[in-house]
């Protein structure tokens, strides 16, 4: 039997820091509108993350040595899901805390960890994602951005594209050619990028709801130090490959739709129609499992496992609940969705609407994640 | 560990430390062949392969060491139930394994052989009233599993005051209505008019009036609906890798790949919405997460049946082939003891009892 498997999450009593965080949230987040909370972390606030590194939620399993707190996995899940489920606007160390820090940790120099982690700790170092291209998406070996050596460093020439908070960021990890093209998985390297480099140039992308979060950044001849090389020149595949299991099954990926459904469940009231009843509950129900999975893969990840088809797994079953949710509400209230309307109702729907095409796009593309979960069962 | 399936596919097993589950897996691996299948589905009574249960001890699997069990831990228990779904058991185990608990709970003899628990339906009552030392106890429970074969059901029945009871009813002391499910497991209408000694009637133990009963049958039936999406995973990417067309076996293409990466997530969906029944099980049938257990099994059974038989192609739709002793079970399972839309509905109305600002607490509680 090919068993693919979820073991149960460790059974820790956690609930002092869930309380702790929600009575943060609860004063921090008093005044936020339901359609502000549905951007959750797409919502950039460095006021926000800094607070949150005061309060050692940032880089919660990192060691102490590098401004870290040493906690567990399950115990930075409670955090994570209290922060999505409340719509906070975790966006500016989102990035640095789940893969830029966990990089520098595993193959980054002791330089760099020192530089960096404590600052990304703190809530006051954010980071950004140099990865697709405007021909390198869901190809990602296909990167054309290249880092030719030249004295004390490299000179770095190529575009990245869908930079998300790439104008508010500090640094960004960029994956790039440093071998031969004909070379697809060797010959990448990853390099920590400070985007005050001369050469580098960020600019603005608009989503289709108007929204700037997106960014090209585009490197003409930028020169970074040797010391800006992460992990080893020409394993940045293997290095990228190790990230992706960490980006792909936390609860980010089933939470983004969730403000909705609290705003459905408000305007329904206390005695809604069987129908209300069952579809609201069928969404429910969809959230309490992906969550189980999903804490399982956590305790996974905290035993230094590499659950990566199970997480593929979270992801995917993730979006299409993510995207769904919109629908079903839409078919269970009459609203017109709008982006400008006092109606709270209506404008979360509206952020949703926008906004869902992309659930099923970024970190990891649906046909890609597919395919990688074929692979893993033995077809291909 | 390597086995070969009904249909002559090759099972991978992963090592398990459960010598429990290596050894049921390996029993019904022998004594669940298609002949045994073909004839339960005809209504014969697979003794042997019964026998073959008891041997292991597994009817009393549920029952606590004090109560007269062997101290299996309940979860693997239900472990078991899991396995016995892969192989598509033909007999009433989880059914006899809930009976024998209940029993267990309310300080009744446990009898020897199968077992069944009535009633199933929502609209059914049993009635039991005083008589001299005794009680008669009366009403009709239909769809009970393999009714007609028990040697005794469990039942759940209310006294004239409403207080709930358990009685152990033996065979030959109630009518039968032949019946069935889609698999033509037994589902037969049992009518009760008979006295019963004080000896075969307790109070029923906490968690287990009527609604009680019919929460454990839902977290069963969810977790072998999730043991039989595991096979039906397994059968089906067997199948894409033997079955050649077009110069290639059929999980070379694409959309064949995406639709089992779909059929893989709901398995996954599943075995964690299984395991969520069983914790509840083993602990007070908190029904959230039997609500959210069935609802999502049963929702994710109708979807992996569908893909399943989209990639076997005709001959899956056939008799002879063996997908359809899992996927008519699937099609029964999803529906009894209650199926998603009443499920949702609870887990609905509980949410909206609560509010918009308990909902995530809900969540995070379950």
């Amino acid at each position: 039997m090919t068993i693919i498997n979820f073991p149960p999450p460790p059974r820790v009593d956690l609930e002092d820091l869930r309380a702790e965080v929600r009575d943060f949230l609860a004063t921090e987040l008093a005044d936020r509108r339901p359609r502000d909370r549905a951007r959750t972390w797409s919502g950039f606030d460095a006021d926000f993350s800094r607070k949150m590194g005061e309060r050692g939620w940032i880089g919660m399993t990192w060691p102490k040595a590098y401004g870290g707190h040493e906690r567990s996995a399950l115990e930075r899940y409670v955090v994570l899901e209290e922060m999505l489920a409340a719509g906070a606007p975790v966006a500016a160390h989102w990035i640095a805390d789940r893969q830029s820090g966990p990089l520098l940790l595993k193959v980054g120099t002791e330089e760099q960890r020192q530089a960096i982690l404590p600052r990304i700790a703190a809530g006051e170092c954010f980071f950004c994602i140099g990865m697709s291209e405007p021909d390198s998406g869901s190809d990602l070996a296909a990167v054309r951005t290249r880092a030719t050596p030249v004295e004390g460093g490299f000179r770095v020439n190529g575009t990245k594209l869908w930079t998300t908070y790439g104008h508010k960021s500090h640094y960004m990890i960029l994956f790039c050619r440093t071998g031969g093209q004909d070379e697809r998985h060797g010959g990448t390297s990853q390099f920590l990028v400070d985007l005050n480099t001369p050469g580098v140039t960020v600019r603005p992308i608009a989503d289709l709801s108007g929204e700037h979060h997106f960014n090209e950044v585009v490197f003409e001849d930028a020169f970074l130090p040797s010391s800006a090389l992460i992990g080893t020149l020409g394993e940045g595949w293997k290095q990228v490959m190790g990230e992706l299991a960490f980006e792909r099954s936390g609860p980010e990926r089933f939470l983004s739709s969730f403000a909705l459904l609290v705003e459905a469940v408000r305007v329904l009231g206390k005695d809604p129609s069987d129908a209300a009843q069952a579809a609201i509950g069928r969404l429910t129900g969809h959230i309490v499992t992906l969550r189980r999975l999903s804490r399982s893969v956590a305790g996974m990840l905290e035993k230094g496992e590499d659950p990566a088809l199970q997480a593929s797994l979270v992801k995917d079953q993730g979006a299409i609940l993510e995207q769904e949710l919109p629908d079903v509400i839409r078919g269970l209230i009459d609203v017109e969705a709008s982006q400008n309307t006092e109606n709270e109702l209506s404008a979360t729907l509206a952020h949703l609407v926008l906004h869902a095409p992309s659930f099923s796009l970024r970190g990891g593309t649906r046909e890609i994640l597919r395919g990688i979960i074929a692979r893993g069962l033995g077809l291909r | 560990m390597k086995w070969h399936g009904l249909d002559g596919g090759q099972f991978q097993v992963s090592e398990t430390d459960h010598i429990l589950f290596d050894t049921t897996a390996r029993l019904f691996q022998s004594v669940v062949t298609p002949e045994i299948l073909e004839s339960a589905g005809r209504g014969v009574w697979p003794q042997a392969v019964w026998q073959g249960v008891e041997e292991l001890g597994l009817p009393l699997a549920l029952v606590p060491e004090e109560q007269g069990g062997f101290g299996v831990d309940p979860l693997e228990a239900l472990g078991v139930v899991r396995i016995a779904a892969q192989f598509a058991l033909p007999l009433p185990l989880a059914e006899t394994m809930l009976a024998n608990r209940i029993l267990g709970a309310a300080g009744l003899t446990l009898p020897e052989g199968a077992l069944t628990v009535a009633p199933t339906q929502r609209d059914d009552a049993l009635s039991l009233r005083r008589d001299g030392n005794g009680w008669h106890l009366g009403g009709t429970a239909r769809r009970v599993p393999w009714g007609r074969d028990a040697a005794a059901v469990v039942v759940v029945a209310t006294d004239a005051e409403g207080a709930f009871w358990v009685a152990l009813v033996p065979s030959g002391a109630f009518a039968v209505a032949l019946g069935d499910n889609l698999a033509g497991e037994p589902r037969d209408d049992l009518s009760f008019d008979v006295r019963l000694p004080a000896e075969a009637v307790a109070p029923a133990p906490d968690g287990f009036d009527a609604e009680g009963v019919r929460l454990a049958g839902a977290a069963l039936r969810a977790i072998q609906m999730a043991g039989a999406m595991g096979r039906l995973l397994d059968m089906t990417v067997d199948y894409a890798n033997e079955r050649v067309q077009f110069g290639r076996p059929i999980g070379k293409f694409q959309a064949v790949q995406q639709s089992l990466a779909v059929l893989a997530g709901l398995a996954a969906v599943s075995s964690g919405a299984a395991d969520l029944a069983a914790e509840a099980l083993a602990e007070s049938l908190d029904p959230l997460r039997i609500a959210v257990a069935k609802a999502r099994t049963a929702e994710a059974a109708t979807t992996a049946a569908a893909i399943a038989h989209q990639v076997h192609g005709a001959i899956g739709f056939t008799h002879e082939h063996s997908l359809h002793t899992v996927t008519r079970r699937l099609w029964s399972w999803r529906d009894e003891f209650g199926g998603e839309a009443l499920w949702n509905r609870r887990i609905g109305q509980a949410v909206a009892l609560g509010g918009a600002d308990a909902l995530w607490p809900m969540i995070a509680a379950a």
